[in-house]
């Protein structure tokens, strides 16, 4: 039966996982992932969920034991975090090319260094190129359902392959929320049996997997066909979206807009600081002023197609990236204009806003700056230069915890 | 009882379960044991490859296993090994696999791995009484690339990257010992060239759940420098020397299983090799040969 309950992200991964009917959950302690696994184990312990949970002593191994538990045919769920990403990140590059399904949750938080606990996006945009789906969440509720439809879009026999769902560390994973939690068995229905296809070592047909090739022409068939095979999940997604709604009511696009219809400028933003640009742009739209919000949920693969779509007729877009590639810039700025360049349409004036790393908020006056600078470029048909979000204050008082450290100030 | 099954050659397996044809070296001390150790395990199989020679044995759309094949990573073929056993359970508890068709998990890595990046995965599958087989075909070195020094290398042997006159000025870290002091339920050296004695290991740990350790060590024509048709000969000295002991531990006890009445010179078996060769050529270095012999003494005065 369904039922509503007041739980935080984390909770809501476990009851993702919970009602999936992972089988495997090969784990390892991470702040602020950690009460993902224990709400699990305790889960396993009273009975309440049949699945086996083995600890391993790092990501790298959990991760390589999550990719070697399918190989075998069983549904496995994990979930790491920031820096264990990152430790797992050989195996999260290997194991897309094993070609089997399993569902990772990571909770974004900043990298190292310096050492921070909170969340920005640069753990799991790390992980971009590796030929895993990406899922970027800004509710609890969302996180729950994204799970659910991760194992559906992970197990398609067009794409067999992992599918990672982002939650922001403090901001998700320890903000409680109203959840509704869906009936086991309807969840069950929705996902259908586990299919191991070919995921099996069973004595009479014995396999070799993650093999050696010879010559680039071998190689890169099988890394075309990891490709293809993400590029399918788009479609394998809008259908998996479609039945979720049909079965719990409630629609996941591939982008979510907010206030769009009319709007001629709008933020783009992943993960749940775009509830943050939302409460920006109902204030900015009491003013009178014709915005709205754009948020893609999953970035890999990256949705160029419906993006063209969106943003034409639009006079000025910002995005604002919750992540930095030093030397660059905004991670996803970079792959939006990269996917306008070129195509026809009559597309905005793009600016770029780096803020939200470590947590750091972004304030209404800043949404409001910034809708400012874009109003005024577009007007001129010019591109701003790349903004990194930090006010005067700010700089106050890193000027005086310097005197403390004993830095001498440039 | 296995110790009274294998008592000469002709009671080893009579079943070829790693077919001929590989890649490997001619010679390849490392490939003799995984032979023997597929023909005792038999069919049922799965092994788990972390980056080594053996790596090669199974390239894409070959394989020579009768049974199955997962390769991992350098450090991670524990873990993987952990996860295939935890399915195979989950899948049989389940009633998705017969227990009658369950297999065998088997770790298949080199000295790179076991002793060095693989450790802390292999440490946790301990720990955790993983109920596996891991073989380490111990060349020495890493041999795949070309020979330079690992934590396997011993005392004065000359590698890529210790070349000088000295040769390695480390010594061969003793994992048989870190291993057993997590206590795992199987744990023994081996050799192929001692294969009634390998046999024998491989079958007694047939008979025990839990983790099932060994350390082969893997004579090797290019990276030791001699003709690949010395290998069983150099791996009979490395035991006669006393530089390679045959040993279990069982029960929390360790016991050799050949006590040599007398050993040879540890000369006998470094002249044969290459990369021993500058403790003999332009002349005689005793200093250091009578170091290595030393540590040799040493061991078996301790034992």
């Amino acid at each position: 039966m369904t039922k509503r309950i007041l739980i935080t992200g984390n909770a809501a991964a476990a009851w993702g996982a919970r009602l999936s009917s992972a089988d495997y959950i090969p784990a390892f302690p991470i702040t602020p992932q950690t009460e993902i696994i224990e709400t699990l184990s305790e889960w396993i312990h009273t009975g309440e969920m049949d699945a086996r949970m083995t600890v391993f002593e790092s990501e790298h191994s959990m991760i390589t034991a999550a990719g070697s538990a399918a190989t075998a045919g069983v549904r496995v769920f994990t979930a790491t975090s920031s820096q264990g990403l990152m430790y797992g990140m050989e195996m999260i590059f290997a194991i897309p090319g094993w070609r089997v399904p399993f569902v990772l949750v990571n909770v974004s938080r900043g990298l190292a260094s310096p050492i921070t606990l909170e969340c920005d996006h640069n753990d799991i945009l790390a992980a971009r190129d590796s030929g895993c789906i990406q899922i970027h969440c800004a509710t609890c509720q969302e996180v729950l359902d994204s799970i659910i439809m991760a194992y559906k879009i992970s197990e398609n026999r067009e794409v067999r392959l992992p599918v990672m769902v982002n939650l922001d560390g403090f901001y998700l994973s320890f903000t409680r929320e109203p959840v509704e939690i869906p009936d086991h068995n309807v969840v069950t229905n929705y996902l259908g049996e586990y299919n191991r296809l070919n995921d099996r070592y069973d004595a009479a047909t014995p396999q070799a997997r993650g093999l050696i090739v010879l010559g680039g022409s071998m190689y890169s068939y099988f890394r075309y066909q990891a490709h293809l095979a993400a590029l399918k999940a788009i479609d394998v997604y809008n259908e998996a979206a479609k039945e979720f709604e049909n079965q719990f009511g409630r629609r996941y696009n591939v982008i979510e807009t907010y206030r769009t219809d009319d709007a001629e400028y709008c933020f783009i933003m992943a993960g749940s600081f775009s509830t943050k640009g939302k409460g920006a742009v109902d204030h900015l739209r009491n003013e009178g002023r014709k915005i709205g919000l754009i948020r893609p949920r999953i970035i890999r693969p990256f949705p160029s197609g419906e993006l063209r779509l969106l943003l034409s007729g639009f006079k000025g877009a910002a995005v604002i990236d919750q992540n930095i590639s030093s030397g660059k810039g905004g991670i996803l700025y970079t792959e939006i204009t990269s996917a306008l360049y070129g195509a026809e349409g009559d597309y905005p004036v793009i600016g770029s806003f780096i803020g939200g790393l470590g947590g750091r908020d972004i304030t209404i006056e800043e949404f409001t700056a910034i809708a400012d600078e874009m109003k005024g470029h577009a007007e001129k048909g010019t591109t701003p230069e790349t903004r990194l979000l930090f006010n005067v204050e700010e700089l106050e008082q890193i000027k005086k915890v310097q005197i403390i450290a004993g830095t001498e100030n440039p | 009882m296995p110790e009274e099954l294998i008592k000469n050659i002709k009671d080893l397996a009579g079943e070829h379960n790693l077919a001929p044809g590989t890649s490997m070296c001619a010679g390849c001390g490392a490939l003799e044991t995984v032979k023997l150790f597929c023909d005792i395990l038999g069919k049922n199989t799965v092994f788990v490859n972390a980056a080594g020679c053996m790596t090669l044995l199974s390239i894409y759309p070959f394989t020579p296993f009768s049974g199955s094949w997962l390769y991992t990573a350098m450090a991670s073929a524990s873990a993987g090994a952990q996860g295939i056993r935890d399915a195979l359970d989950i899948l049989i508890k389940k009633g998705k696999l017969s227990a009658d068709e369950d297999l065998k998990v088997v770790v298949l890595t080199g000295d790179g791995s076991a002793y060095g990046m693989g450790l802390s995965s292999t440490s946790a599958a301990i720990d955790r009484g993983l109920d596996f087989y891991y073989l380490c075909y111990d060349n020495e070195g890493y041999g795949n690339t070309g020979q330079q020094d690992s934590a396997a290398t011993p005392h004065g042997a000359r590698t890529a990257t210790s070349a000088s006159g000295a040769g390695f000025t480390g010594n061969k870290k003793d994992l048989f010992s870190i291993w057993a002091a997590h206590k795992p339920a199987y744990l023994a050296t081996v050799i192929a060239a001692e294969p009634m004695d390998l046999a024998r290991k491989v079958e007694t740990a047939m008979t025990i759940k839990g983790p099932k350790m060994f350390i082969t060590l893997a004579p090797c024509p290019t990276g030791w420098h001699y003709e690949p048709h010395q290998t069983v000969n150099i791996g009979k000295l490395a035991v006669k020397t006393g530089t390679w002991p045959l040993k279990e531990y069982k029960d929390e006890k360790v016991t050799h299983t050949k006590i040599l009445k007398e050993r040879l010179p540890v000369e006998e078996y470094l002249k044969l090799q290459g990369r021993f060769e500058h403790l003999f050529i332009p002349e005689k270095n005793l200093t250091l040969i009578n170091r290595i012999q030393a540590t040799v003494d040493q061991y078996w005065k301790d034992v």
